[in-house]
């Protein structure tokens, strides 16, 4: 049994890495059960495919409004939070983010944070950070806590252990958790993590947590989860520190329920979460319990990249289900890992590319079929197969006149792919050139090398036919008159 | 510049035409959805909690501390949090249920207790919704918020005349956004897990069985 220790890795080994799952039996045994398995809960949740449509059409209308207001709702998100007496901090980097909870934690000399499920956390890479400072993050949603305790990464962002077997968790529980001898009843394993994290909670002089939605009228964020876990890390420490992206403000409490009502049955199949956490403000006094202390953390990290162009701010209309994921043919095949970013599958080859430029990205758009399936199912109706193609162009060419550069924009260019494109280009623009290199084609076509660079590492050599379409078409009409 | 100024600049250098808002068309969405008649949604309120794996007693409203008393008792429950100020606290301490632990101080001096030595706790609840079988859970001062959290078993009072249809109109008829509290909630069923295998597992770190009791009937009964 293999363990895959993961960082963010380039996206130059995206193939070794895809390839590298492709091969292993088991990993893609699981990903297919556990996607068939997603799917079908999915579907279950929408019998009615008109009523479905007008869901997709009304949420799609609520997250764009919001993102056409944005920074007006930013501004009322922050100042309603300043009035429930929540502090806001801006970040623009990863690196800013992670210094803001480094400050709230050393002001309370914190030694252990426990988290809730935060993918913002992830994309910053909070744990690293905070570890290196001497403070301990300790994950508590079961997924993750299972990722962190083998030393990994998430590999899907609602289910982040969907990649292992129980009997692989039993393994690692017996490893790593002291006192635990081995049992793969999936019903104890589940009472170890809750009996070690409990105590954790306790402890935990912060709780980190990510937010579903803010609402700008009334300064109020929203947690949507099963285990309780969230709540804890909300509710127990002394202070709370929120993480999120700038665009999951919403304005108003009412434009949170048609969203909430798509994220549960797109995710997981389910009507409603088991809690939605609607959080405005820290412990008043007189109150018996909830943090003293509590902060909002409003990350860009790209964000803003993607705000900039009409067409790709559609990217920020998501809500994080994860349905893109469970329905992608190529994610299914390749699981969670091997994309090497915080975000997997189709939603993540259209957001990385703005959080970690198209330097490192820049395969990932390519890395689709273009089935559309991603955007068929996707509750607010990202076009993402539209934004992976828009993406492919930003990767392999210059900036068009009147826009901005992306980071790393045409990072994809390569020399081989240039001539080439230029020489089919001067081929196909001249026709007599064209006539004779079709003859010399098909007449010589025993020539063609079967190596061909790369084609040829996973495909059957391109070879010309031995008649031209004109040639065939020709002799059809000779064999008609 | 700040961070915050930087980001405000990048944003509204960003040409964005305000859209129409959708108020009018959420309304309209739930509006068009079939109702369920109103002497109807009580029951399938129960029906649902049900389905998400609650406990439901359906019990007259002058008669829910006697099945609190059974359900005491069936469930071996040795200590039972309950929130002292409250009227349904006050019939609690009044009706000598037996292991009741008030909660009249603040957490910070008792945690751990909380964590380890609390079988159950009772609240109220400001309402249910049908649709999804949900609880609309209202923490104050007087019953805080880790009630419905930590302990492993959570009762929670219902009173059947209290249920609307979608959350949408708890929200809109409840005038949700003209004050909120710390912390509302919504809760459908006991804590779960399915992060193993996609093996659905309770009591993951919330409560283990979540027990409901629906008052119904009028109070001559």
């Amino acid at each position: 049994m293999t363990t895959h220790h993961v960082q963010f890795v380039p996206g130059s080994e995206f193939k070794r890495r895809a390839a590298a799952v492709v091969a292993d039996p088991f990993l893609r045994k699981s990903f297919r059960g556990a996607m068939d398995f997603l799917m079908m809960k999915r579907a279950a949740q929408f019998p009615d495919p008109e009523l479905l449509e007008r869901q997709r059409t009304l949420a799609e209308h609520i997250r764009r409004y919001s993102l056409s207001r944005l920074p007006e709702l930013l501004e009322r998100l922050e100042a309603n939070l300043q009035k429930n007496g929540v502090q806001v901090h801006w970040a623009e980097t990863p690196d800013e983010a992670n210094a803001i909870i480094l400050d709230i934690c050393r002001r309370h000399d914190a030694k252990l944070m426990v988290k809730g499920k935060s993918m913002v956390s992830e994309e910053v890479e909070l744990n690293h950070a905070m570890a290196a400072a001497g403070v301990d993050a300790l994950e508590s949603d079961m997924g993750e806590y299972i990722v962190q305790l083998a030393g990994e990464k998430p590999s899907h962002i609602i289910m982040p252990a969907i990649h292992k077997t129980k009997q692989q968790i039993a393994e690692l529980f017996a490893e790593k958790v002291p006192g635990v001898a081995y049992t793969d009843d999936v019903d104890a394993l589940i009472q170890i993590g809750r009996q070690v994290l409990r105590r954790k909670f306790m402890e935990a002089e912060v709780g980190l947590s990510g937010v579903n939605f803010a609402v700008a009228e009334t300064g109020t964020l929203c947690l949507v989860e099963n285990e309780g876990n969230g709540r804890m890390c909300t509710t127990v420490p002394d202070v709370h520190i929120a993480i999120t992206g700038i665009e999951k403000v919403v304005e108003k409490l009412e434009h949170v329920v048609p969203l909430f009502g798509l994220l549960t049955r797109s995710a997981t199949g389910q009507a409603i979460s088991t809690y939605f956490n609607v959080i405005t403000g820290p412990r008043k006094p007189g109150e018996k319990d909830g943090p003293r202390e509590m902060h909002l953390v409003l990350v860009d990290n790209g964000r803003s990249q993607a705000y900039a162009d009409e067409q790709l701010r559609q990217t920020l209309q998501c809500i994080r289900c994860g349905a893109c994921m469970n329905h992608c043919p190529v994610y299914t095949r390749i699981g969670g890992h091997a994309y090497g970013t915080t975000y997997p599958g189709p939603i993540g080859k259209i957001v990385s590319p703005h959080m970690l430029g198209l330097g490192a990205t820049h395969v990932l758009p390519g890395a689709s079929t273009l089935c559309g399936a991603c955007g068929e199912v996707c509750p607010v109706k990202i076009p993402i197969p539209d934004l992976l193609i828009r993406l492919r162009e930003e990767a392999t060419h210059e900036a068009k006149p009147g826009h901005a550069p992306l980071a790393g924009q045409g990072a994809g260019k390569t020399a081989l792919a240039a001539l080439a494109f230029k020489g089919f280009a001067f081929l196909y623009g001249r026709p007599a050139l064209y006539r004779a290199f079709a003859w010399a084609a098909t007449r010589f076509r025993f020539l063609t090398p079967g190596s061909q660079a790369g084609w040829t590492k996973s495909r059957t050599p391109l070879k010309p036919a031995a008649k031209s379409l004109r040639e065939l078409l020709a002799e059809r009409r000779n064999a008609r008159n | 510049m700040s961070t915050r100024e930087n980001i405000f600049r990048k944003l509204r250098a960003a040409s964005a035409t305000t859209l129409p808002s959708p108020d009018a068309a959420i309304a309209a969405h739930y509006a068009s959805l079939p109702r369920t008649a109103k002497d109807r949604l009580a029951q399938e309120f129960a029906e649902k909690i049900a389905a998400w794996h609650a406990e439901v007693h359906a019990v007259p409203r002058k008669a829910w501390v006697e099945k609190l008393k059974e359900v005491v008792a069936a469930k071996g429950i040795a200590t039972l949090l309950y929130a002292p100020a409250t009227a349904h606290g006050q019939a609690l301490a009044a009706a000598g249920v037996s292991g009741l632990k008030p909660y009249d101080k603040p957490i910070d001096g008792w945690k751990q207790e909380l964590f380890e030595n609390v079988d159950a706790a009772i609240t109220r609840t400001r309402g249910a919704i049908a649709e999804t079988g949900t609880l609309i859970v209202w923490p104050d001062a007087d019953e805080p918020r880790l009630m419905s959290l930590v302990p492993p078993i959570h009762v929670a009072l219902v009173d059947a005349d209290a249920v609307v249809p979608t959350l949408y109109d708890a929200i809109v008829q409840q005038g949700w956004s003209a004050g909120l509290p710390t912390n509302a909630l919504l809760i459908t069923g006991p804590s779960k897990t399915a992060d193993i295998q996609q093996t659905l597992a309770y009591g993951a770190h919330g409560p283990k069985e979540l027990v409901v009791l629906l008052l119904t009937g009028e109070d001559a009964q």
